[in-house]
């Protein structure tokens, strides 16, 4: 396998059409590290969505607490919209909407589209990118901190997380990524953040007043505290105990999402749509992992995060990610070493990471090594079909069959990075069925050359030959989508 | 049936961890091979077993769930002691029955409380997380294809990738109906030839064919287009276990049991598509119900007390439901630890008294007619306890 190939399609998206192969693979990859735009003008054109889930949980818990006083059946319908997966297409939903305040109905149906327009920009991005390494990175990160479009509100804030919080960090400093990723909206909301509240803190005390005592701590939840160690720093065996867990929830408590009314007037806006309410932290400084934190409110959090983001072991669980995405599902453990130092004396420059991975020979390895994920599939396949700007719906419908609709993992681990995950026999099936239909509307001329170009120095007899007895040229692109060239990388 | 309410109260045979060793092995002989079919049910996200069949039976039940005990009026009696959670319709006509069974306060050895490492344990097997590569599902495929060849029939995952458990190196399949438009019958022929040469593709291409072939010929892919609708997907694992020629085999995922914030609402509501899918697939079977057999397992339970938002946390225990024709149902399994604080693992959750991998190699080998204590070491090695008996009816 050539080193140019490698550049492309291990490094990237693939070859777009009227491309060529590197001539200097390394300087191509270390060239997009300094043009890459973190904003785009496409995402700075995005309707401000940031309101809306404030909005939406505000009018449901008014909702709520009006049908509980009615009948509990309406009660319920309404528990399964607060909580219920992604507003459908069918009629179906829109029926059982009926009932709800306009703007609840507005705001449910609406957030379907505003999703679907976001995967649509987040496709086209990739498939257009002459930086295609560095939005590998961004939806990389993406998936480490994932987000997942299922409870109210997150629909307007799954994007924002990624364009906003994850791509202007993917080569800066890993903790400032932490930080922006994990007390942004969709985290807080993603993973029930926005509603812990400290046993302790004044919010709680008031609650106490005003309601018979219960005999259990209420307003505190771990979920998010939890996640964060396991899933974006230390890693599950990174040391940390129950009661790290429940200390760290604490420190947490005060962290929500801006424009809830029944904190509105004590909430002090943060980044990004977030908020601090000092009013519902828990008082005290809390011991974690060994370390002391003084209660400076939104601070203490933060303190905590910025000690988690350079410990040793978020620094082998980082590199041990990133090695599996670029060099193979086991990771060579050279590499892991080499990054996790790198991270280490770079205080986690991400840049620097991404400059060891391109130098190192383990990822220069005859391959292939990976088996594409159908997202990076369906980008390589439309980056050399020359579709581009294709319908959000299509896409967005596309990712949902192929398996990896973007924001919508089925757990705040992301999507698995291992080959047993996507290579099945189904998965298969349905890349071949959209090859066909994407091949049958795309330009069909060139087709050899366009495959020596896309894999360069790689494209074996064989494809090569099923290629030049195909029928028509459409369909012999539609072979060159599902070649095993295409399938790994 | 009278219950005697101590603590230490032992539902069902010889089933504690610590009284395994009183089950007599009980091989069941002269069965037909390839007859027996088994779905596996997998519960992603920790479903609350206290949910699923509440211990309104103990003393210390109302301090904990006081607020949950409006859920369970009019609700099915389980041996006196727990409830059935009222969303179990088509479960608890069947527990009614006498076709199905649950087992209460059930964990594997997974003690800590990550759902990847907990899900990775409960699927590949191994005594500790990642530390095997393939599936247990798999593992009892490759068993019954050794035991009876071309026979065995085949192994299949109601998902559009494969699942960890099913994962390994006995031939599985995957199939989900989806709305993308058939490829061509030239097409796919050529795609057969390109992957000539290629091992991995090529197998997974022919693989895929014959489950198409099979979903085309039995009818249950009329009008689903995807795996959301629960009573669709019941019918549709019917449909591709019925007949010689269906998969015997199979196993089915559903997600959403992770309930950290109003649990009522959402616990009904997922216990409600888990039921209705349960209901659809033995209607779907007909009178091949007889001689299948549903297993129902999460990766661990939720924490005994509510938290601070309506919701559950991470805990250990949990239950498992065991369903079909000739499962001897109609009771519950169960060591209960009681939940006084404690009784509780680590002052928190319900603690464990049962081996979840005794109660599936215990189960699958007395439906399978295979070996329990092959296929607990098959299945689920370096396990001290042994394989459950006195599942099914003898």
């Amino acid at each position: 396998m050539s080193r140019a190939n490698i550049a492309l399609n291990r490094f990237g998206y693939g070859v777009r059409i009227g491309g060529e192969a590197p001539r200097n693979p390394r300087q191509y990859l270390l060239r997009q590290l300094d043009v890459f735009d973190p904003a785009p003008r496409v995402l700075a054109g995005r309707t401000d969505n940031s309101a809306k889930p404030g909005e939406i949980i505000d009018a449901l818990r008014r909702n709520r607490r009006e049908r509980r006083m009615q009948t509990t059946d309406a009660g319920e319908s309404m528990d399964s919209m607060a909580n219920g997966s992604a507003p459908q297409r069918s009629g179906r939903r829109r029926r059982q909407l009926t009932g709800f305040p306009p703007e609840v109905q507005r705001a449910y149906l609406g957030a379907g589209r505003t999703l679907r327009e976001d995967i649509g920009l987040r496709t086209n991005l990739a498939v257009a990118s002459r930086t295609p390494l560095v939005e590998r990175l961004v939806h990389f990160w993406s998936n480490h901190f994932s987000v997942s479009a299922q409870k109210p509100g997150t629909h307007y804030q799954v994007a924002d997380h990624e364009f906003f919080a994850i791509r202007p960090h993917v080569l800066g400093k890993f903790s400032d990524m932490l930080k922006a990723a994990v007390l942004h909206p969709a985290m807080l909301l993603y993973l029930d953040q926005f509603q812990s509240v400290g046993p302790n803190s004044p919010f709680q005390e008031r609650r106490r007043e005003r309601e018979a005592p219960s005999g259990r701590e209420r307003g505190l939840n771990e979920n998010l505290a939890r996640e964060i160690f396991e899933l974006h720093t230390t890693g599950v065996d990174g040391g940390y105990s129950q009661v790290d867990i429940t200390e760290f929830a604490r420190a947490l408590t005060g962290w929500t999402i801006q424009g809830l009314r029944r904190v509105e007037r004590r909430s002090v806006p943060q980044p990004n749509g977030a908020a601090f309410v000092a009013y519902a932290h828990e008082p005290g400084s809390r011991q974690i992992m060994g370390r002391a934190y003084r209660d400076n409110n939104a601070g203490q959090a933060r303190a905590v995060l910025n000690d988690l983001a350079t410990h040793p072991a978020t620094a082998r669980f980082v590199a041990t990610k990133l090695a599996r995405h670029f060099a193979g599902d086991t990771p060579p453990p050279a590499l892991v070493t080499r990054l996790e130092e790198d991270f280490l004396r770079t205080g986690g420059d991400l840049a620097s990471l991404t400059r060891t991975l391109i130098d190192a020979p383990e990822v220069w390895s005859e391959g292939p090594v990976k088996y594409r994920q159908p997202f990076e599939w369906l980008v390589a396949a439309l980056r050399i079909t020359g579709v581009d700007n294709l319908n959000a719906r299509v896409l967005a419908d596309a990712l949902n069959e192929l398996g990896q609709a973007p924001w919508r993992a089925p757990s705040p681990a992301g999507y698995d990075d291992l080959e047993g995950s996507w290579a099945g026999p189904d998965a298969l099936f349905r890349r071949v069925e959209l090859a066909e239909r994407l091949a049958s509307n795309a330009r069909a001329d060139d087709i050899m050359n366009r495959a020596q170009t896309a894999f360069p120095g790689a494209l074996t007899d064989n494809t090569r030959t099923w290629l030049s007895r195909a029928e028509s040229g459409a369909q012999a692109l539609g072979l060159l989508l599902v070649s095993p060239e295409m399938m790994r990388r | 049936m009278t219950m005697d309410l101590n603590r230490r109260m032992l539902l069902g045979s010889s089933l504690a961890l610590g009284t395994a060793s009183l089950a007599l092995p009980r091989i069941a002989l002269a069965q037909g091979v390839g007859e027996k079919n088994l779905l596996f049910v997998m519960l992603r996200g920790a479903a609350d077993g206290m949910a699923m069949a509440a211990p309104l039976g103990d003393p210390s039940y109302e301090a904990l769930r006081g607020a949950t005990l409006s859920e369970y009026e009019g609700a099915r009696r389980a041996n006196g002691f727990f409830a059935i959670h009222p969303a179990f319709e088509q479960v608890g006509m069947a527990f009614e029955a006498g076709e199905a069974l649950l087992v209460h306060a059930a964990a594997t050895s997974y003690r800590e409380r990550s759902h990847f490492d907990g899900q990775n344990m409960l699927e590949t097997g191994a005594t500790q997380p990642y530390a095997k590569s393939d599936g247990w599902l798999n593992r009892l495929a490759g068993m019954m294809l050794e035991r009876d060849g071309e026979d065995a029939g085949r192994a299949l995952a109601i998902s559009a990738t494969m699942p960890l458990a099913l994962r390994g190196a006995a031939p599985a399949s995957s199939y989900a109906p989806n709305n993308l438009p058939e490829a061509s019958n030239e097409f796919k022929a050529r795609v057969g030839l390109l992957y000539g040469e290629d091992q991995q593709l090529g197998e997974l291409w022919s693989q895929a064919l014959e489950t198409q072939a099979m979903a085309n010929m039995g009818g249950g892919d009329d009008g689903i287009r995807s795996l959301r609708d629960a009573h669709a997907t019941g019918e549709l694992t019917a449909s591709l276990m019925r007949g010689r020629d269906g998969a015997r085999i199979a196993m089915v995922e559903l997600g959403g049991w992770d309930t950290h914030a109003n649990q009522l609402s959402r616990f009904r509501r997922n216990a409600r598509a888990l039921d209705t899918l349960l209901g659809a697939y033995r209607d779907g079977l007909g009178a091949e119900w007889a001689n299948t057999m549903v297993v129902v397992v999460t990766e661990f339970g939720r924490t005994v007390r509510f938290n601070g938002t309506n919701g559950t946390d991470h805990g250990t225990g949990s239950a498992a439901m065991v369903m079909g024709g000739a499962v001897k149902g109609g009771r519950v399994i169960a060591d209960w630890p009681g939940l006084r604080e404690n009784d509780l693992f680590e002052a928190r959750d319900l603690k464990p008294t049962i081996a979840l991998e005794s109660v599936l190699s215990g189960a699958i080998a007395e439906h399978m007619a295979l070996d329990p204590e092959l296929t607990m070491t098959q299945l689920f090695p370096g396990r001290s306890g042994q394989a459950l008996s006195g599942i099914v009816r003898s």
